[in-house]
């Protein structure tokens, strides 16, 4: 009897120190919480989440300061991604912050453009070229379609322009058959 | 000479029905002699991996036959001629031969009836350096031709030891229905043997092994006859078993040298390269002819009365092509490619590209819908026959459930969707089409991805220079305030109550530009009018 | 220009219901040897199962809202319903095969999504259920040389009444060599139980060494048509043979031969057509020869060492929770990736 527990209590504590040991020497450093929410965010830093940006939105949530579903751009599926890293419940999209929109990015009227460089002070992401007095253009390839820039505009010349299907990035479609119910 | 040579085996493959000898009872044809020149020829200025090239003409211009139309862009791009001589009636945007049923930017020309050639001038490219050669051969818009469309200057590169070890010509076309590159080795054996010699050359290559399924002999025969007549050095023709996909490039080079060239590797690092037969003949008449790639032989086979070869320019509407063969009424859809890995064209109007090696007439007897899909019992049949060796089955349950990492952790993107996997499928699932899914998407995410993180790193560098701005102004300021300070001081020794006063005044009104500092940092430049201290010297 | 599908635009005429049917003719010879030396009571079992199997099937199915004309006629669930009888006394009551087809087709293969997605083979679930709740009926087997009795037989599965050893019925000879050797105060060597009973014969149990051949004509066929791989088959009967031959060198009096464990029992039948089980088992080639014998070494012990006189079942089961972990680590390399990657 007193055998049994000494064995079973010098095995508890092997074990014990063995997973101590364990947890100690091989700890995984992981990414910060702050970083692996801002990895999921789309990065247009948009603010319609009523941040200045993606990080400060990131930083929020991971103090529990904001929900999760206040980024437009990020979308269901951005919604989904943070559920699942943070362990919370799915809610749909808050309407207050916007709605998911098809992919765009903002284009200048060149003709109307007056050079003012106050659309270059609001984009986020620097992706307006020009100077004052001069044209200005958007970059598209670093444009994020966050609409910044379409409120500072005092002549209206910029518009979100919908990025078109291509060849180049077509996609294949989920293959869905049907499987018919035959009534026989 | 066929020697008897050590032939290897790659994984799996399938035997289906080859239905070959129907298109080959007759020879290659000259479609314009056959027909009318086309009331417009529509080329796209994408017929290549890569970017696209930008148009060289405008509408309204009048061009020669083989004529440059559309200059690469980008290092990996290929150039595009004029098929016939005529009015560049629009460059505009036009239905592709896609499955996606999108238009991208074609050159649309209406021919003047004198199909009238550009100057051809051969190229002396034995006395060029490799570079030129390889210039030359982009300009001339040669890219493989065996469907993969990859432009060839790009491969015609020794590899890094200076010198290959194996050139492997592709002959083996193993996809059934298709029989343009059997029938070009037949009748033009000789353009393909010099071709082939040239990229020999080009590539300093040791040897060359000519493979060619032993289902074609006549080819065989031809080719090395070719050979023998030509007398040119280190070819060989090697009949290879017949099995698709044995002219997968990968599968190929197995077969002949053993070697496997893994995914995302290039196969010069390993000693070898692989080109099509038609791109061979294609380098031929680039640089012995001076003649750029602007047509191809195609077959077109299928559910048509008189299957055939012929000699189409690019930017023919392929419904015309098709009516000179009889299609059968009940013709419902033109696939380019093969049975095994071709394409659903989205309309019969659609232009023949460089790509089109086949045009394989569909109807519902030919290629009757699939049974409908049962779920994976794993019986393992596709891994069977996967010439890559995958688990395909695998790959499409993480696909499938759209877990695309673990689908790419079984090696998704080793996956040559040659179609095999589906082909013995029982439970007749769409496999490749799973991975075509789970390829673009992930594709997509990668891009999405990269361009997230660009973002980022832009939005993180603006809200350092933003930081490192105010702090430049600030600091300015201080400066400033410290000044007007040391100053005052100075000018603060005669004990005068009204002077003090100033000072006060002075001292407030710098404290209010710290706090408040005028916005454009240009207007910093043009200094704040000097304290009330200085008017007063005593 | 409509069109729903993508390339490859033809396929090879092959079907789930092919693959089925041939599973159960390739288990038609030993049925017929069944017959021949233990009646047609086997048949009486088959037929039932067969119906609860598909009358099972059908109405989960409809439950489900899944085309159901489609997957009864899949064959699937009447190769779960053959593999149950086969595996069970032909001589057991009508319900037992009858519940335990239910359970094999509801609980362990539509519970768990239907064809294709169950991680248990059902009739060896289905098999393990029956025997830890009913192990007395489990263990009455026919006695071999009555197919004449099928009046009897026929009053065994339908009548209901005292159930006895006797001339029909009696334990097969997995059961008399385990009790014997367990029982006899450790007396009894297996020579002396060998030949004692009239339930051996020259290797095995008697009739049940021919019913085993019959079963390894069949898998011979399955393998030729390409329906299973060798891999299994041969893993398993090696490893049984080796393991059995092994402690029968060591000891001869304690342990059976390696014959006698390969003709005895289940043997065979899990040999060709239950570790073969595709959905359930490993399918990766080394993956295949690990499971295989994994569940004869474990078929093995739990003869020779457990309470139960045949394993299979139980080793089926255990081995079935090992199979993806098996795969996992046994996926072979693919192209361009073997040696390295170097040619």
């Amino acid at each position: 009897m007193i055998a049994a527990i000494l064995v079973m209590a010098l095995g508890a504590v092997v074990l014990g120190a063995a997973l101590g040991y364990a947890s100690i020497k091989f700890k995984v450093e992981g990414d910060p919480l702050v970083e692996k929410i801002d990895a999921i965010l789309p990065q247009t830093q948009c603010g319609q989440c009523g941040f200045p940006g993606c990080k400060p939105y990131a930083e929020a949530i991971a103090k529990g300061e904001a929900d999760i579903n206040c980024c437009p751009p990020g979308g269901e599926e951005g919604i989904r991604k943070l559920a699942d890293l943070l362990g919370r419940e799915f809610k749909p999209l808050s309407e207050e912050h916007g709605v998911e929109k098809p992919k765009s990015v903002a284009f200048i009227d060149e003709n109307t453009c007056i050079g003012c460089t106050l659309c270059m002070q609001a984009c986020p992401v620097d992706a307006i070229v020009g100077a004052a007095k001069q044209m200005h253009t958007i970059v598209p390839k670093l444009c994020t379609g966050c609409e910044l820039c379409l409120e500072p505009c005092p002549v209206d010349c910029i518009t979100m322009v919908p990025i078109p299907e291509t060849v180049a990035n077509w996609k294949w479609k989920y293959p869905t058959f049907a499987i018919k119910k035959v009534t026989a | 000479m066929t020697a008897l040579r050590q032939l290897f085996r790659f994984h799996g493959g399938v035997k289906p029905a080859y239905n070959k000898e129907p298109s080959t009872t007759q020879p290659i044809a000259d479609f314009y002699a056959l027909a009318p020149l086309p009331a417009e020829f529509v080329i796209p200025l994408h017929q290549s991996i890569g970017g696209v090239p930008h148009p060289l003409v405008a509408a309204g211009e009048q061009v020669k036959k083989g004529q440059l139309i559309g200059a690469p862009d980008g290092y990996v791009s290929s150039a595009v001629h004029a098929a016939t001589s005529g009015t560049v009636k629009a460059v505009e945007m036009r239905l592709m031969p896609h499955t996606s049923g999108l238009s991208a930017l074609c050159v649309v020309i209406a021919p003047d009836g004198k199909d009238e050639w550009i100057e051809r001038q051969p190229v002396p490219w034995r006395a060029m350096a490799p570079d030129e050669v390889r210039d030359a051969l982009r300009d001339a818009g040669v890219v493989g031709l065996g469907g993969a469309v990859f432009p060839t200057y790009l491969k015609v590169n020794p590899g890094k030891k200076g010198k290959l070890d194996t050139l492997v010509i592709n002959g083996a076309e193993c996809e059934p229905f298709i029989t343009c590159d059997d029938m070009q080795m037949r009748e033009q054996a000789e353009k393909v043997v010099r071709g082939a010699a040239i990229l020999r050359d080009l590539t300093q290559a040791g040897q060359v092994l000519i493979g060619i399924e032993d289902n074609k002999p006549e080819a065989i025969a031809a080719m090395q006859a070719a050979v023998t007549q030509t007398g040119e050095a280190k070819i060989e023709i090697v009949p290879v078993p017949t099995r698709y996909p044995a002219g997968g490039a990968k599968q190929l080079i197995r077969v002949l040298t053993g070697i496997e060239v893994p995914h995302g590797k290039r196969s010069t690092d390993y000693g070898v390269q692989c080109f099509n037969t038609g791109t061979a003949c294609a380098t031929y008449e680039a640089l012995e002819l001076g003649q750029p790639l602007i047509s191809r032989v195609v077959t077109v086979a299928g559910n048509v009365l008189r299957p055939r070869n012929f000699v189409v320019r690019f930017g023919t509407p392929m419904k015309d092509v098709v009516a000179l063969c009889g299609p059968k009424p009940d013709s419902d859809r033109l696939i380019m490619g093969g049975p095994m890995m071709g394409f659903a064209m989205p309309a019969d109007t659609v232009p023949v590209v460089k790509a089109t090696n086949c045009i394989l007439v569909g109807s519902k007897a030919l290629f009757p819908p699939p049974p409908p899909e049962m779920p994976c019992i794993r019986c393992g049949e596709c891994a069977k026959v996967c010439p890559s060796d995958l688990a395909p089955f695998e790959m499409y349950w993480f696909s499938r459930a759209k877990l695309f990492g673990k689908a790419q952790e079984y090696h998704l993107f080793d996956c040559i969707e040659c179609g095999c996997c589906a082909y013995v499928c029982p439970s007749r699932i769409p496999l490749v089409d799973y991975y075509r899914f789970a390829k673009s998407e992930i594709w997509a995410r990668e891009q999405e991805k990269s361009a997230a993180d660009e973002a980022r790193e832009r939005y993180e560098f603006r809200m350092l220079r933003e930081e490192r701005e105010k702090q430049e102004k600030a600091a300015k300021l201080a400066a400033k305030a410290a000044e007007t300070k040391a100053k005052l001081a100075a000018a603060a020794t005669p004990e005068d109550a009204a002077k003090k006063a100033l000072i006060a005044a002075a001292m407030e009104r710098a404290q209010q530009a710290t706090q408040n500092p005028p916005a454009p940092p240009a207007d910093n430049a043009e200094a704040p009018p000097a304290p009330p201290a200085q008017q007063t010297p005593s | 220009m409509s069109n729903a599908f993508n390339s490859p635009y033809f396929r090879q005429p092959a079907s789930v219901r092919s693959v089925m049917l041939r599973v159960l003719v390739a288990l038609l010879p030993g049925l017929a040897a069944y017959v021949w030396f233990f009646g047609a009571a086997i048949l009486v079992q088959i037929a039932l199962a067969s119906l609860a199997a598909l009358a099972g099937e059908a109405a989960i199915l409809a439950l489900r809202d899944k085309p159901v004309w489609l997957f009864v006629s899949d064959g699937s669930a009447l190769v779960t319903a053959w593999l149950v009888a086969l595996s069970f006394p032909s001589i057991a009551p009508w319900w037992m095969v009858v519940v335990a087809t239910l359970i094999a087709i509801v609980v362990v293969k539509h519970l768990y999504g239907g064809l294709g997605q169950n991680p248990f083979n059902p009739a060896m679930a289905a098999f393990c259920i029956m025997i830890v709740a009913y192990p007395q009926l489990m263990s009455q087997w026919p006695a071999a040389g009555h197919q004449a009795d099928f009046a009897a037989q026929w009053q065994l599965i339908f009548g209901g009444g005292p159930r006895v050893l006797d001339a029909v019925t009696m334990a097969t000879a997995l059961d008399t060599m385990r009790t014997a050797l367990h029982t006899a105060g450790g007396t009894a060597t297996v020579g002396a139980v060998f030949g004692s009973q009239p339930t051996f014969g020259a290797f095995g149990g008697k009739g049940w060494e021919w019913v085993a051949l019959g079963y390894l004509l069949g898998g011979a066929w399955l393998i030729q048509q390409r329906i299973i791989t060798w891999h299994i088959p041969v893993a398993f009967i090696a490893a049984l043979g080796v393991t059995a031959g092994l402690f029968h060198f060591i000891s001869p009096d304690r342990y059976a031969g390696a014959l006698f464990h390969i003709l005895s029992g289940g043997a065979m039948l899990g040999a060709f057509f239950i570790a073969t089980d595709p959905v359930s088992g490993a399918t990766t080639p080394k993956g295949k020869l690990i499971y295989a014998a994994g569940i004869a070494i474990l078929a093995w012990i739990i003869r020779t060492f457990g309470a139960y006189p045949d394993g299979i079942a139980f080793a089926t089961l255990l081995m079935n929770i090992c199979a993806p972990l098996i795969d996992l680590h046994t996926q072979p390399p693919v192209f361009g990736h073997k040696n390295g990657g170097q040619p």
